[in-house]
């Protein structure tokens, strides 16, 4: 692929997976956020808010073959009206190094909340989203992805 | 090793009024999350492309903060509403300070 920018081949890559994998087995844990973590970063926002349920579609794969790409797409039910539209959506994920994957900030501009990115998981775990519309109202969905390849490391 | 990054943008050329249409950017860049360790064991730096902007006639219309967990090569759509025709501006931030731009038409007409 033209894309790849790590200067490795493939047999190299699967080599390193194999031995970081193996790794991972023995040595001390590596430090993955968890559920707390990602509580954490949701208080840091928005305090201790109340969330519903709905309005959100949260499109992951069930299963990702290669966590260094998994493609996630956000979609938030709105008018998008200047009265009625969604501020801001936020990914998250609890069992990389960092809980964080993305923000976005939407308009009324934009017609549509939805927007789609790519990225890394490093094993398998949920995919926690929460949207923030203009009257401060919050909502929330989970989704759990498995993941074979992590994206982490090799 | 790293080259210059390189966006691509894909925006109609030409849409209706109050049309809803999707954009989508690509940008070359190796995303290096800064969790990575080279072959002496030594941390590799982050070097992330952290944040994506989108303005219309200069008005921002859209964000994307990324963390280290947006892939290499980082895709981003999302949508726009058609009003009058004008110009996009796409920057992209870099770690290091740089900004990488890419500037699109859009022509709406009936």
């Amino acid at each position: 692929m033209v894309w790849n920018s790590v200067e490795t081949t493939r047999r190299e890559a699967l080599a390193l997976a194999s031995i970081f994998g193996f790794a991972a087995l023995l040595a001390p844990k590596m430090s993955f956020a968890d559920e707390q973590a990602v509580a954490a970063e949701i208080k840091k926002l928005y305090g201790d808010k109340k969330t519903e349920s709905g309005k959100i579609k949260l499109d992951v794969p069930e299963i990702a073959e290669n966590g260094l790409v998994v493609p996630v797409n956000v979609e938030v039910e709105s008018p998008m009206t200047e009265a009625d539209y969604v501020k801001a959506v936020h990914v998250f994920a609890d069992g990389n190094p960092l809980p964080g994957i993305v923000s976005y900030k939407f308009t009324p501009a934009c017609g549509k909340a939805s927007a789609s990115t790519r990225m890394r998981l490093a094993q398998t775990q949920n995919i926690i989203c929460i949207a923030e519309m203009s009257n401060g109202n919050l909502h929330m969905a989970k989704a759990n992805v498995k993941v074979t390849i992590g994206g982490c490391g090799g | 090793m790293s080259t210059k990054p390189t966006p691509r943008v894909r925006v109609p050329a030409q849409v209706k009024p109050g049309e809803i249409f999707e954009i989508k950017t690509l940008i070359s860049h190796e995303m290096e999350s800064g969790q990575r360790k080279d072959s002496a064991g030594k941390t590799i730096p982050r070097k992330i492309i952290n944040k994506f902007v989108a303005a219309f006639n200069g008005k921002t219309v859209f964000e994307a903060d990324w963390n280290p967990a947006i892939s290499a090569n980082p895709y981003q759509s999302f949508f726009y509403k058609a009003v009058e025709s004008g110009e996009f501006t796409f920057t992209w931030k870099d770690d290091d300070g740089s900004d990488y731009v890419s500037k699109n038409k859009l022509t709406v007409a009936a």
